[in-house]
């Protein structure tokens, strides 16, 4: 039983599993489309399943410590390493991404987005699993880098080819942004090897070794982070490429953008620029607490200006993005753990929303909310889940939605040592004003979408007069949608009641993370 | 009266090392037996030609490996000017698998054209010959002979499609510019002997020094840069390259953008760590003017190319940039190690992925007859695997991981940080900012293929021949296997294993 004592083979598994599919599909002709989603099915399940092994395994007493540790030598010369592991910060992002892959998948059956091409969709769809899983268990920055950009090209490709309209010009923009931020981010990582000594590049060795860098020093290399994390979350200046993306995304890409993609950089803020250089997060803390109110604001403000459903969903991310990296901001342990657990919940619910957008455009063949209206009516299941997800969004006590919010305005009252009180107290307040604009403009969509007679144009359904076959398409919630969606919503409910399942999990990890500030 | 000439002039034939001399020797044979055979062969057994080139080549490579594997170190013969070290075996290794490439690029290309075949494979071997001892020559007079070697025989195959006026001009502005930058060399080499007494370079080496600088060395050296310039086509002495390349027959540009800016580069690495090592303070800030100018201004006019082989021109004008821009620290004494480790890794990478960009060129401009970009608009509908490959091949030139060309940005960013200090780090913002910007027309390529439809509808599948087969799959596997597991090829370039350097 040595392979199950010694575990180290599990991440790797878990994380390359995906690429074996693609193996197999490689070699299986364009034409044989069902078959092609039956492999990238059986491999999603495959690797989910060497996913719950990992959960079961996972030794949660010790979920401050790195577990299935593997190291391998790789490029020795630039003295990186394959050095991964998983603890209590990463296993729950690492456990997600599994997740909503296989969902995803499960979506795709009989969603795949026009124009069509089931394998070169499925292939994506792993490749992208790939590097989401591997992001999150590289303990070494060169590792963390090529994960971090392995997601691109599939994203570029998704957006590009199955997006809407205006796919073209919003897959370079996405490109472009998030290329601009990760080869500054490159340089920054660079830096920090170089003034770490240059010995490593294992994530624990740089947060032993940056605390003794210059303050000033420290400033400049953050900053180079700070671009690559912040347009990945994206925060405020820099998040223009996130409405355009989700936007013309397909369903599937939404998705996975909000629900994993974005999460790359709160958790590169979290892993990597704040414990390596403790000094410059205190500096940039509360420029950072600033941003994020502002996108707090700016997002809501902006969602209540679209016409758009998943537009306006999409500027919901930039507020709830701005909740997580309020909570990142305040330095303390209290608000990296809603910080995180704020991630996992707007996956879930974010994730869901872009789901019932995706939906929506399937059956009215637009997503603009001034002709879209009654589909309680029309479609009572759908409605609810709407219903259901807006809740969640806006914070509901009793859904996870709360948990992340919530705790993550509190801890702004009492910011880490170093950081101005007053300042961070204002940008409570302010966060607190956010969460009154969510509830406004997410009750307000339900509201308009769900409420009231359906529009004219699309109460013909039912037979009724000429119109008929024109409105076959409007149906409610099919069985593909009840297997992937299910699971979302459970875990929003269970996660809702008891939060403390994660954030028992979480706050060792994150203790150890903030040892730096005494937090 | 023999035994008293023999008192008088006590010269003594140079002890050869065959075996070290080997690679040469092969190349050499191997293009005086096409010459012969394309005599006596008729029209219809021309196809042997392309068979012995590439059977010439790949009998050079064998004693490289051999070389490599012996366990003699370096061997050095004619006083120290022709050096078999471990540095010069790499880069001879990658010249001879570049022209083998080349060779399979070309095999079906030459063949369906109306010229001359045996003397195209002829031009081919010399140019490569050249190259392979331009990695070996460690003095100034067989650096110059080595590299008029690789260049006139690439001239004429620039020109080699003499019915067409394009291919003509880009012999003839190739000729001519080249000429001129040899010239210019040979001024400065001039000046550096009169200066320093020698030709060999480790004795210029010792006597070349930042505190004995007078005028007449610093512009002896300031030439030979320039002339090298040149050669690896750095703004601003680029302007042949473009024409050039979108005029001769695409094999031969492929051949040009790779295998001749290499040998470019691998004189120049060698003239800056043996022969100007204590010299950094002159040549140093001219790489760092070069290397920023290079990479900028080739990624802004790539931007606006609508002929893809015009772009591939300026994109491999700015990618060179990205290999000067190491060298531009790699005076300082902590860095030339990983300096030069940079340069051997970037061109390696570089290779293999350029060469398999040409590689689908050809085997798409079989079918739409164009040289647009916008002719590939569709290929991934109606060719999935070779846009799936010019897919890697593009990310690659842009240096996205996991593919090759990721690790060569990187080597050259780590290199050039690891001598710190601030235009080190200037120098790198600027080299991040134009990976960004490369990848607005990598990615119109990549656009054209997956976003766009077919420019006239023709969806008809493309039949590529099997040497273009075989070439695609060396590149991609070389490609990725640079991007995927670096350590492969990192340990070529290391700074002990370039006799000579910096005085060591």
């Amino acid at each position: 039983m040595d392979v199950f004592r010694d575990q180290n083979w599990v991440l790797s598994v878990g994380t390359f599993l995906p690429l074996a599919g693609v193996l197999v599909m490689l070699f299986i002709p364009k034409a044989e489309e069902q078959l092609h989603k039956l492999v990238a099915l059986v491999t999603a399940l495959a690797t989910l399943g060497v996913g719950i092994f990992t959960l079961m395994q996972f030794n949660y007493d010790n979920a401050d410590k790195m577990q299935f540790v593997a190291d391998h030598e790789w490029i020795p010369v630039i003295k990186s390493s394959y050095l991964i592991g998983l603890d209590g910060i990463s296993l729950p992002m690492y456990f997600l991404s599994m997740v909503i892959t296989l969902l995803v998948i499960i979506y795709s059956w009989n969603h795949i987005p026009n124009p069509g091409n089931p394998k070169a969709f499925m292939i994506l769809m792993l490749v992208l699993q790939t590097g989401m899983a591997g992001t999150f268990i590289a303990q070494d920055l060169i590792l963390f880098f090529v994960f971090f950009e392995l997601v691109l090209l599939p994203m570029y490709f998704m957006i590009g080819v199955w997006g809407g309209e205006n796919r073209q010009y919003a897959s370079l923009k996405f490109f472009l942004y998030t290329m601009f931020g990760s080869a500054l981010m490159l340089v920054a990582f660079l830096a920090l090897f170089f003034k770490t000594g240059a010995e490593s590049f294992a994530i624990p060795y740089l947060v032993e070794n940056g605390g003794a860098i210059a303050k000033n020093t420290q400033v400049w290399i953050f900053a180079g982070m700070f671009i690559g994390f912040a347009v990945k979350v994206p925060m405020f200046p820099f998040h223009t490429w996130l409405p355009d993306a989700h936007t013309q995304a397909p369903t599937q890409g939404s998705v996975i953008l909000a629900a994993i993609l974005l999460k790359l950089g709160t958790y590169g803020f979290i892993r990597i620029a704040i414990p390596t250089l403790p000094d410059a997060a205190i500096e940039w803390a509360p420029y950072i607490g600033l941003l994020a109110v502002i996108g707090i604001i700016y997002g809501a403000f902006g969602c209540l200006a679209q016409t758009d459903m998943k537009r306006l969903i999409a500027f919901s991310s930039v507020a709830h993005m701005g909740f997580v990296m309020l909570g990142i901001s305040t330095l303390t342990t209290f608000g990296l753990n809603a910080a995180l657990f704020g991630m996992v919940a707007h996956g879930l619910i974010t994730g869901m929303l872009f789901f019932i957008a995706g939906s929506v455009k399937e059956r009215y063949h637009t997503l603009e909310i001034a002709r879209l209206g009654g589909m309680l009516k029309q479609m009572p299941k759908l409605g609810w889940i709407l219903g259901f997800c807006s809740m969640a969004s806006l914070g509901l006590p009793g859904l996870a939605g709360f948990w992340g919010e919530f705790p993550a305005i509190l801890s702004a009252y009492n910011p880490a040592d170093g950081l101005p009180v007053e300042t961070f107290r204002t940008f409570m307040i302010i966060a607190a004003l956010g969460t009154v604009l969510a509830a406004a403009y997410l009750l307000w969509l339900f509201q308009r979408t769900a409420f009231g007679e359906p529009k004219a144009e699309f109460s013909g359904h039912g037979g009724h007069g000429d119109h008929g076959d024109e409105h076959s398409d409007i149906h409610d919630v099919n069985m593909f949608e009840w297997i992937a969606w299910t699971p979302l919503l459970i875990a929003i409910v269970v996660f809702g009641v008891v939060p403390n399942l994660m954030f028992k999990v979480l706050d060792p990890a994150v203790a150890v993370t903030l040892k730096a500030f005494g937090g | 009266m023999i035994a008293t000439l023999a008192a008088v002039a006590p010269w003594k034939a140079p002890t050869i090392d065959y075996h070290a001399l080997l690679p040469e020797i092969i190349l050499a044979v191997g293009l005086v037996v096409v010459l012969l055979v394309d005599l006596f062969l008729e029209e219809r057994g021309k196809w042997l030609l392309s068979s012995l080139a590439s059977f010439s080549f790949l009998g050079a490579f064998v004693p490289v490996v051999t070389l490599a594997l012996s366990d003699s170190g370096a061997r050095s013969m004619f006083d120290g000017r022709f050096v078999v070290d471990d540095f010069s075996l790499v880069l001879k290794g990658l010249f001879i698998l570049v022209g083998y490439v080349v060779v399979l690029l070309s095999t079906t290309y030459v063949e369906e054209g109306d010229y001359y075949r045996g003397e195209y494979w002829v031009m081919m071997l010399t140019s490569v010959l050249g190259m392979v001892m331009m990695a070996s020559s460690r003095d100034l007079v067989s650096i110059f002979v080595a590299l008029e070697f690789l260049s006139i025989p690439a001239y004429m195959l620039a020109a080699w499609r003499k019915r067409d006026s394009r291919s003509n001009e880009a012999g003839a502005k190739y000729f001519l510019l080249g000429v001129f930058a040899s010239a210019v060399m040979l001024y400065g080499m001039s000046l550096v002997y009169g200066a320093t007494g020698s030709t060999l370079l480790v004795d210029i080496g010792a006597s070349l020094d930042d505190s004995r600088m007078t005028s007449v060395r610093v512009l002896g050296i300031v030439f030979i840069v320039i002339g090298f310039a040149f050669k690896v086509s750095a703004v601003p002495f680029h302007t042949w390259a473009p024409d050039t390349y979108e005029g001769a027959p695409t094999p031969v540009t492929a051949f040009l953008s790779v295998a001749s800016k290499a040998a470019g580069f691998v004189a120049l690495v060698t003239l800056l760590y043996i022969a100007f090592p204590l010299a950094s303070d002159v040549w140093q800030p001219m790489i760092w003017v070069l290397a920023a100018l290079t990479m900028t201004v080739g990624n802004v006019i790539a931007l606006k190319q609508t002929n893809i082989v015009r772009m591939l021109a300026y994109s491999s004008i700015s990618q060179g940039g990205f290999i000067l821009m190491p060298l531009a620290v790699a005076g300082t004494n902590d860095s030339a190690q990983s300096v030069l480790r940079a340069v051997v890794v970037y061109l390696i990478a570089y290779a293999v992925t350029n060469l398999g960009v040409f590689g689908i060129i050809l085997a798409v401009s079989r079918k739409t007859r164009s040289g647009e970009i916008a002719s590939f608009g569709g290929l991934f509908s109606y060719a999935p695997g070779l846009a799936a490959l010019m897919t890697i091949f593009m990310a690659s030139l842009a240096g996205i991981p996991p593919f090759g060309g990721w690790f060569g940005k990187f080597a050259a960013f780590q290199s050039l940080l690891s001598a710190g200090g601030g235009w080190a780090y200037t120098l790198a913002v600027i080299g991040a900012v134009n990976s960004v910007v490369a990848f607005g027309y990598y990615g119109n390529v990549l656009r054209e293929m997956w976003m766009r439809p077919a420019p006239d509808g023709d969806e008809s599948p493309i039949n590529a021949p099997s040497p273009l087969v075989l070439a695609l799959g060396i590149t991609t596997i070389g490609t990725l296997l640079v991007g995927i597991l670096p350590g492969l090829v990192t340990h070529f370039g290391d700074l002990a294993s370039l006799t000579g350097a910096f005085g060591g």
